[in-house]
């Protein structure tokens, strides 16, 4: 019996490289790709995983492993890959050994990032060939299909997925792993692995010539596929929209295409040529519909769909059969509903709270970074002015002191997570060091890769594949670039935490202050009884509601703590200036 | 059946919107149907809302359920029973629990909760089931539950089988909770509030 199951897009990923023989897969954790290698570490006995400390350094041991002969995957979000562009840029160059996949999970729609993105350019830049799955069941195929096209053609290549492929679940239907030889040791070729001048030069060219043999693959591989039905409509798409595609127009002819990059031009223009109209459906760039067009081909894509943006079946159906004006009306319309938006916000108990709570009441200009400290900028903390990309918030500060010099002398504070830092924060704080910077940095400790779910990373002490190993010291770090101001706070503890930021800003030299306490929603730490708000004492000040907590409501005449929401942190209780919150029966324990 | 069947989870980050949906999901695909189920995670759910779409028929290509097409809303808090009705069909169902957590605007006191979410639901042209899931999931054993709660009382409304329901939920949870879970679903399922449906 056939083995069915339910798999989002990354379990499938997973079990494609299971399946397909893979024996060493890295990445560093970022939505919508985290799940991969969570679920990759299932077959541990059988693939080599870990998390790396930044993009970069996955690509780059997974360069190594297919170097060394065997199967290996490198899985990051869309934005991962600008971390991980130089060795990938370089990796086109030098082609592979053993096959590589380079997942990349764009996500448009920014549910969870900071911008949009749309890596199907990346192939294109690099000239790497590209897939793109439409369902789980793809997913889990492509992984194989990409690691054959990369042996038979000595190149990596992409397999894109986003948001809605990466995170929908749907019926895949499994099968068994297949092994791969591996050779007897490192086989040295220098003229392709070597990329000084000489041999790059070399090896451009090659990169052309296979850039076409993968063109002409593309007429004929099982990737692209024709539905036909009706010719009076006829649409090329791929990825996601492909089904929004096939829900809104059942009755017409479609282009599906796999490999999304190159392209097959001949199998284009002969579909083109039987339809009476041609739409180019797909998501954020015209990246087809650009290259359909320099073939020659006139088409509808981009004139009527928005370039920004997830699609639905919805917006393709009004896009592309309503009219225009309908959908504008339409949205105009929804934004005058006055529903309270639920805008996410730091947790019940979250140790960063303390810290954001901190700087608000300093007034200090703060550059931020990514996780979900980013929540700092929600009101009523809103404690942010910056945020970039991953380990900006530390060059961010000391560019922004550089620019304004005394007018913003001691009123900048840089933060950062544990694992961001571990990422791409210590460059930084060299820099700041070697520079002979001021600034002051806050490293928002919570002992875990939270946003994404809690990995491991190079603090926490465990590997991937749940071996206990070195914790990297942050402290120790810190001294040993050079900082000699490193102190630590317990962010729980407000007059401890302010007292010491006050003091490092007045400071005039760089300092680290690592504000350390485990996430709460970490397994291990325990949650206190929830507090609660005594009316006889609560005079209304409204002091408590500044902490921006969820389970304090602004009740009639008082404040008030949601007993669903509240965690017992006690962050509130040192804020309240009447002594009017307490635990119940009011006994200190 | 050939009809797709779609059915809109809406609640808030933590209140267990996406185990909800696997266990219907994961019904549907023992009942031999096509399954597509999509969400978000990261940081929308940290607080925010989290939004579960659940289809399943004899073939099912989009993982969305778009505007005007969900046959089912089932809202785990009120205010999202309301932000996400205009997903609803006409003459479709809202089956939402009476629980009310508030947004941080509200809770910091800068806009109001409306506090007449049940009356406007029940002025549109809808079937509504409201239902206290907070309270019975507390009765049953542990707040946590209410999002079992909610799939006994849908139960009713959904043409997957009471039994697949409960083996999966068994299958679903941790093994200590599972009695807590089976009383949970029975307390929804069983729960006063019932529609008839012609």
């Amino acid at each position: 019996m056939i083995d069915k199951q339910l798999l989002s897009g990354n379990e499938a990923v997973a079990r494609g490289a299971y399946e397909a023989g893979v024996r060493v897969a890295t990445a560093y954790p970022g939505t919508p790709s985290t799940e991969i290698l969570e679920n990759i570490v299932k077959y541990k006995d059988d693939i080599y995983c870990e998390w790396s400390p930044n993009e970069k350094v996955a690509m780059e041991v997974a360069i190594g492993s297919s170097f060394g002969g065997v199967r290996s995957l490198v899985a990051m979000k869309h934005v991962g890959l600008n971390v991980a562009a130089d060795p990938f840029m370089t990796l086109s160059y030098t082609g592979v050994k053993g096959g590589l996949v380079i997942v990349t999970a764009d996500d448009p729609g920014m549910h969870s990032s900071q911008n949009e993105q749309d890596n199907r350019h990346y192939a294109r830049f690099a000239k790497v060939p590209m897939v793109e799955p439409a369902d789980s069941q793809e997913a889990k195929d492509f992984v194989g299909k990409a690691l054959d096209i990369s042996e038979e053609f000595d190149t990596p290549v992409i397999l894109r997925t986003t948001t809605r492929i990466s995170h929908a679940k749907t019926v895949t239907e499994l099968g068994e792993r297949e092994e791969k030889s591996v050779p007897e040791g490192f086989v040295r070729d220098p003229g392709k692995f070597v990329m000084v001048p000489d041999n790059a030069r070399k090896r451009h060219p090659v990169i052309e010539e296979r850039l076409k043999e993968l063109a002409e693959f593309a007429e004929k591989t099982e990737l692209n596929r024709i539905e036909w039905e009706e010719k009076e409509i006829g649409i090329i798409t791929s990825g996601v929209a492909y089904n929004y595609a096939r829900e809104v127009f059942p009755e017409a002819s479609i282009l599906k295409l796999g490999l999304t990059y190159p392209l097959p031009e001949k199998k284009i223009k002969d579909f083109a040529a039987e339809v009476s109209k041609l739409y180019i459906i797909e998501e954020l760039d015209p990246f087809l519909e650009e290259q359909i067009r320099a073939m020659g081909i006139e088409v509808t894509g981009k004139d009527k769909l928005p370039i920004t943006f997830e699609l639905n079946t919805k917006i393709v159906r009004d896009s592309l059969l309503g009219n225009n004006s309908d959908i504008l009306e339409k949205e105009e319309e929804n934004e005058s509903d006055e529903l309270p938006y639920r805008t996410p916000a730091l947790c019940p108990g979250c140790p960063h709270r303390g810290v954001f709570y901190t700087l608000n009441k300093l007034g200090v200009a703060v550059t931020g970074d990514i996780g979900c400290y980013a929540l700092g900028v929600v009101p009523p903390l809103s404690a942010m002015d910056s945020l970039v990309c991953m380990g900006a918030s530390i060059g961010n500060a000391f560019g922004l002191e550089l620019a304004l010099g005394d007018k913003i002398k001691g009123d900048v504070v840089g933060v950062i997570g544990d694992s961001t830092f571990m990422h791409s924060g210590i460059t930084g704080l060299i820099d700041i060091v070697y520079n002979k910077g001021a600034s002051t940095i806050i490293i928002l400790d919570n002992r875990i890769t939270a946003m994404t779910g809690h990995q491991q990373n190079p603090v926490t002490g465990k590997t991937l594949m749940g071996e206990e190993t070195e914790i990297i010291d942050l402290a120790k770090i810190s001294e040993a670039v050079g900082v000699k101001r490193v102190l630590t706070v317990d962010p729980y503890n407000l007059d401890q935490t302010k007292k010491v930021i006050q003091e490092e800003l007045d400071s005039d030299e760089i300092s680290v202050i690592i504000a350390r306490r485990a996430c709460a929603l970490l397994k291990y730490v325990e949650r206190k009884p929830p507090l609660h708000v005594d009316s006889e004492k609560c005079k209304n000040c409204g002091f408590c509601l500044e902490i921006g907590c969820p389970a304090l409501v602004q009740g009639d005449g008082q404040s008030r703590i949601d007993d669903y929401l509240c965690t017992g942190c006690g962050v509130c209780v040192e804020v309240c200036p009447f002594d009017a919150i307490e635990k119940d029966g009011g006994i200190d324990d | 059946m050939t009809k797709t069947t779609n059915i809109l989870l809406a609640g808030v980050g933590g209140q267990g919107v996406l185990l909800a949906s696997e266990v219907l999901s994961k019904t549907a695909l023992r009942e031999d149907y096509d399954v597509k189920k999509s969400e978000v995670h990261g940081m929308a759910q940290r607080g925010g809302s989290v939004v579960s779409n659940v289809r399943f028929g004899k073939k099912v290509y989009s993982p969305l359920i778009a505007e005007g097409e969900a046959d089912i809303i089932l809202a785990f808090e009120q205010l999202e029973a309301l932000r996400w009705v205009k997903y609803l069909r006409p003459g479709g169902i809202i089956v939402t629990s009476t629980q009310r957590i508030d947004p941080l605007p509200v809770a910091v006191g800068e806009i109001d909760y409306p506090d007449d979410v049940l009356e406007r639901l029940e002025k549109m042209e809808y079937d509504v089931v409201s239902i206290d899931a907070l309270e019975l999931a507390r009765e049953a054993g542990n707040q946590k539950a209410i999002n079992i709660v909610l799939i006994g009382c849908l139960s009713n409304y959904i043409k997957l089988s009471v039994d697949g329901l409960r083996q999966v939920i068994q299958e679903s949870v941790p093994e200590k909770t599972v009695d807590i879970n089976l009383r949970a679903f029975e307390a929804g399922r069983t729960h006063e509030n019932i529609l008839t449906l012609n």
